[in-house]
């Protein structure tokens, strides 16, 4: 049936064409012989072709633009007529007696252009005919192209200033309501398309309308291009005039085509002083029309021409763009009750874009948009509209992108309940984007308020917000955002002491709101950020001692103390070991005997309750005694204490290598360099004994499960503690204890059951090689050395 | 045809030619032979004057008895074709009975004639002014000469030309309101006017004025009514709204129009009439028409 239709079409085109054709062969013949009448004659039947109703906006223009072609020829033909002598006001009189009207009009307005060409008439007087004349064709089709013809063929011969059609004083005035006038009806009749025929073709009329939408919107072009529409006539006459036509005309497609046109076809300038009967016509429109667009295209030219030159940008506060543009925005909102909140939305966003390029300075400029925004939004609850979403994150994210701080969008008190209203997904996004745009600029948030105001922002991302709704997050996603908290607590800072310590409170209130998924990752960079705090604090009291402070390390760490606990909900037991002993030691660093001694019951505590798994316990002990080894501040009792228990730990490890290599660490303990006091020769031996045992008996448990002696390496690393010792002067280490633990290693390598193994070979060998290097070294070191045989 | 011709040749040649025949404008009419001819023109009250010239052929005497020229001022219905009704009939007698041996001129004058109805040829009749010359003659038959000229008669332009205004409608579905700058019109006019719809519940398609010609003859019983329509101009393509104004210009210079007549000699009547034409989708016609009197103003080249 519509392909049927579509041939139909093409056929009657191209009879029309045909017939077109046929007369314009006979019209030329007779402007060949200077046959006026003839001429006449066959150009009225050639343009009788274009009475067709039958064809398509589509294919009638096709039909159109040969017709129009023929009639260039006609006006030059009319035009020598007229230098033969022929008065052109009897041409203008002999084409009117034409029976049918179209080609009557065609007619009279190609003898029209020459008669104004002619000068025997003013072009007003000439052009006023002419477009009263073409109010006969009220057929919307024929309507739109005759007029577009009496537009195409006037565009150069309107009576503008400083045209050769000029006229008297009003003569801009003249052109301009010609124009005007022919816009109207136009716009008139392609509005009335819309309401003829039946109301089941009307999809494929708004499809045919939009194809003759620039046949309107030309005479808008045309305005613009007027010499004489100065800002004075834009704002008196045109405008108005063409805002008269767009609001009453009450049509959809028309109001949105034609205020866009409005607004991309005459300057910018113009429109910033007129803002305000620009806008006013918004309100008006129907509530259908995508009325956000033609705003936000508005907004986007505003906001290119303010940034086009800053001469401009005083114009822009004299008339007050930003508030009128506001209120505008806010009328339509109103008036169009049913506008979608993406609608909303956007208009919000693009006048945002418009006021981070115009008024980058007037924040409370940008809140009052958000206000609004706000309350658009409110009583809606959540948004599930993703379009809606994808606006307000580009709205969240204009000020961001334009301040390149994240201090400023704290300022702004409306920002997170704009962000609330996202649903929980995008509100983690929009979190995201601010703490990359914060990681971006590395700005550091300096006061404990913006950081107050930074996690209202983010909360999305420091706690669950809808408890009932377990989140179906990807993994992967979720240690990837919580990352990128963690990053952000590294930028929460501030040189003042006092400052950043309320920062910390402020910072450790919000996080351990997080639940056990969240601590483990923000629990760290809290940790670190205080203990840096902690160690500024030393510093400075070096500096300046005496001095009352707020903030002192005894309080640090007793946050960080309840902090660390909160881990124990997790449980991650093996983190909280890591963060106690960090503590220790920076107690340690701050001579406070009784806080680190506190933080390794706490570490104790954790290793004997919640480590279990032994390789755990493996890594675990070696940190214990990693970190009791660089202990100083404890007495001899607390040491004493702390460092039975880790040794006690270390030979109930359940594997023997592994309680060996914790028990030689643990000689570290007795021994150490810069303190005097602490260099108990007798018990490090006692520890290397007991390794070696441990060792031994790690070999014949080798020997008996597995029918081969285990491996030589743990003698080779106790080889190794020996020499260690040995050189650091224990006296209980002595020439023979080495010698026979060389030898031990030698035989045990050398046995009939031991099963080669490279690494150890080369472990053994460049051991042997050390006390080979250290003798030859000449010195002190090298007659220690010297008994040791290899 | 050639043979009879020659056995029937006059035995004379009359020619008529007019005193100011140089100088007088010549209009064409078309006679009754459906040809084309042209024939001086003139005005009512004016004198008609010129001369009669009678040649004998190649040297044979003519008698006769008496020549004279006539006047005449004819209607012709054509339902009595050939069957002349003179309203005007002047003679002038040129010469007494007697013999003419050779080319004689006789000049003639009507001064001052009464030619109060102008030259017409319509439907179902004609009006017609003819200067017929004729040399009686006993046996041998007369010789008859005719000579054809136009009558039209100026008007000065009515002191009163009111416009014609008019609204009509069909109820709840179509009101216009149309108005025509005059209600009488030369033939050389212009009608100008508008017309305005005040409803439109109705798809129409187009509109048309046409001009009508209303010939009237015979009269009580027997008359005969012929219209015509000599213009149909289309004034709209389309279809228009509530509170459109369509405008009307119309030159009537290319239609051969006539002024309006009325009564002549009580044998017919030509009337014009401008009818608005209105058509819907349906091809219904709605229609209005109205009279106007149409005359012929002085031409002032």
């Amino acid at each position: 049936m519509i392909a049927g239709v579509a041939e139909d079409e093409e056929k009657w085109l191209s009879a029309g064409i045909t017939g077109l054709q046929q007369n314009a062969f006979y019209m030329h013949r007779a402007l060949d012989s200077n046959n006026l009448k003839d001429a006449l004659k066959y150009s009225a039947q050639m343009l009788s072709e274009l009475r067709t109703s039958r064809l398509s906006p589509h294919k009638y223009y096709e039909l159109y633009m040969r017709a129009f072609d023929e009639l260039r020829k006609l006006e030059m033909f009319f035009k020598e007529e007229t230098n033969r002598g022929c008065s052109i006001v009897e041409l203008y009189e002999l084409v009117q007696h034409a029976g049918n009207i179209l080609p009557r009009l065609y007619l009279l307005c190609t003898v029209g252009s020459v008669y104004i060409r002619s000068k025997e008439a003013p072009a007003k007087d000439v052009l006023k005919d002419l477009i009263e004349m073409c109010r006969g064709i009220q057929h919307p089709v024929r309507g739109l192209f005759l007029r577009s013809y009496l537009s195409q063929v006037s565009r150069d011969k309107l009576p503008d200033i400083g045209s050769e059609y000029e006229g008297d004083a009003d003569t801009a005035m003249d052109a301009v309501e010609f124009v005007l006038q022919n816009f109207t009806e136009m716009n008139k009749l392609w509005v009335r398309m819309q309401h003829q025929g039946p109301a089941r073709d009307k999809e494929k009329r708004e499809k045919e309308r939009s194809e003759l939408r620039d046949l309107v919107g030309k005479n808008l072009h045309v305005l613009s291009q007027i010499e004489g529409v100065d800002l004075d006539m834009y704002r008196e006459t045109v405008l108005p005039r063409v805002l008269e036509q767009v609001v009453n005309c009450k049509d959809e497609i028309a109001q949105y085509y034609l205020m866009d046109c409005v607004i991309q076809v005459f300057p910018d300038e113009y429109h910033l002083q007129t803002l305000e009967t620009l806008l006013g016509a918004c309100p008006q429109l129907q509530p259908s029309v995508d009325i956000k667009t033609v705003l936000a295209g508005l907004m986007e030219r505003l906001s290119n021409y303010a940034a086009s030159s800053a001469e401009v940008l005083p114009t822009f506060f004299q008339v007050e763009a930003f508030a009128k543009l506001n209120i505008a925005i806010g009328k339509v909102i109103e008036a169009q009750d049913d506008m979608p909140i993406y609608g909303a939305v956007t208009l919000y966003a693009s006048l945002l874009t418009f006021t981070l390029h115009v008024h980058p300075d007037r924040l409370d400029y940008v809140d009052q948009i958000l206000g609004a925004c706000v309350k658009k939004l409110s009583g809606k609850g959540k948004l599930d509209d993703s379009k809606a979403t994808k606006q307000i994150v580009a709205l969240l994210s204009a000020p961001l992108e334009k301040y390149k701080d994240i201090d400023t969008a704290l300022k702004l008190s409306n920002y997170p309940h704009v962000m609330e209203y996202l649903d929980n997904g995008t509100n983690k996004e929009m979190s995201n984007v601010i703490i990359q745009s914060i990681m971006k600029n590395r700005t550091c948030i300096s006061t404990a308020e913006k950081v107050e105001a930074l996690f209202e922002l983010i909360k999305g991302l420091i706690k669950d917000i809808d408890e009932n709704l377990q989140d179906e997050l990807d993994e992967e996603d979720f240690k990837e955002e919580q990352n990128s908290v963690a990053r952000l607590i590294q930028m929460l800072y501030t040189d003042d002491t006092e400052e950043m310590m309320k920062i910390i409170h402020t910072v450790r209130k919000h996080i351990l709101t997080g639940g056990p998924k969240r601590l483990p990752f923000t629990v760290p960079p809290f940790a670190f950020s205080a203990l840096k705090l902690v160690r500024r604090l030393q510093s400075q009291n070096e500096n300046v001692s005496g001095e009352e402070v707020a903030a002192t390390p005894k309080d640090i760490f007793q946050i960080l103390m309840q902090t660390i606990e909160a881990l124990s909900s997790v449980p991650v037991p093996e983190l909280a070991l890591r963060l106690y002993l960090q503590c220790a030691e920076a107690a340690n660093d701050s001579d406070l005997e009784p806080v680190a001694y506190e933080f390794f019951t706490q570490a104790y505590i954790l290793y004997e309750e919640e480590i279990s798994d032994s390789k755990a316990q493996v890594t675990s002990i070696h940190l214990i005694i990693g970190t009791l080894q660089r202990m100083h501040v404890f007495g001899v009792e607390n040491k004493d204490t702390l460092t039975h228990k880790a040794t006690g730990y270390s030979s109930k490890l359940l594997k023997k290598p592994d309680q060996c290599r914790a028990v030689y660490a643990c000689s570290h303990l007795f021994w150490l360099d810069e303190h005097n006091d602490m260099k108990d020769g007798e018990r490090v031996m006692l520890c290397l004994k007991r390794a070696l045992r441990i060792a031994n008996a790690a070999q014949q448990m080798a020997n008996a499960t597995r029918g081969s002696s285990g491996s030589v390496v743990l003698f080779i690393e106790i080889l190794n503690k020996y020499l260690y010792f040995y050189e650091k002067g224990v006296s209980q280490i002595t020439i023979d204890l080495i010698q026979s633990l060389i030898e031990l290693v030698k035989q045990e390598m050398s046995g009939e059951n031991t099963t080669p193994e490279p690494a150890t070979d080369a472990f053994f060998a460049s051991t042997l090689r050390y006390i080979q290097f250290q003798k030859d070294k000449g010195g002190v070191v090298a007659e220690k050395y010297k008994p040791i045989k290899v | 045809m050639n043979f009879i011709i020659g056995a029937f040749k006059p035995a004379c040649n009359v020619s008529i030619t007019f005193s100011d025949g140089k100088s007088r404008k010549q209009v064409s009419l078309k006679n009754e032979n459906g040809q084309t001819v042209t024939v001086p023109l003139f005005h009512n009250q004016e004198t008609i004057a010129g001369k009669i010239s009678v040649e004998p052929v190649s040297g044979k005497k003519v008698e006769h008895n008496g020549i004279k020229v006539e006047l005449l001022g004819q209607i012709e219905m054509y339902f009595d074709r050939g069957n002349f009704y003179d309203f005007t009939s002047l003679v002038r007698e040129l010469d007494v009975p007697g013999e003419i041996y050779e080319r004689k001129t006789y000049p003639f004058e009507f001064s001052s004639v009464e030619m109060p109805y102008e030259t017409y040829n319509g439907a179902n009749v004609r009006l017609r002014y003819v200067l017929k010359v004729t040399i009686s003659r006993g046996y041998a038959g007369s010789v008859v000469e005719h000579q054809d000229f136009v009558v039209r008669n100026y008007t000065p332009p009515p002191s009163i030309n009111n416009s014609i205004k008019m609204e009509v409608g069909i109820e709840d579905c179509l009101h216009i309101e149309f108005e025509y700058n005059k209600g009488k019109y030369h033939l050389k006019d212009v009608i100008v006017g508008k017309i305005y719809f005040l409803l439109v519940r109705i798809k129409l398609k187009n509109m048309d004025l046409e001009i009508r010609r209303r010939e009237s003859t015979g009269s009580g019983a027997n008359t005969h009514v012929e219209t015509e329509t000599l213009a149909k101009f289309e004034l709209m393509d389309g279809a228009p709204v509530r509170g459109e104004s369509i405008p009307i210009r119309l030159f009537l210079s290319p239609y051969e129009l006539t002024p309006t007549y009325r009564n002549i000699n009580n044998k017919f009547s030509v009337k014009y009439y401008l009818n608005l034409v209105l058509v819907d989708e349906e091809d219904r016609r709605y229609f209005k028409q109205q009279e106007i009197t149409m005359y012929r103003l002085q031409e002032t080249s």
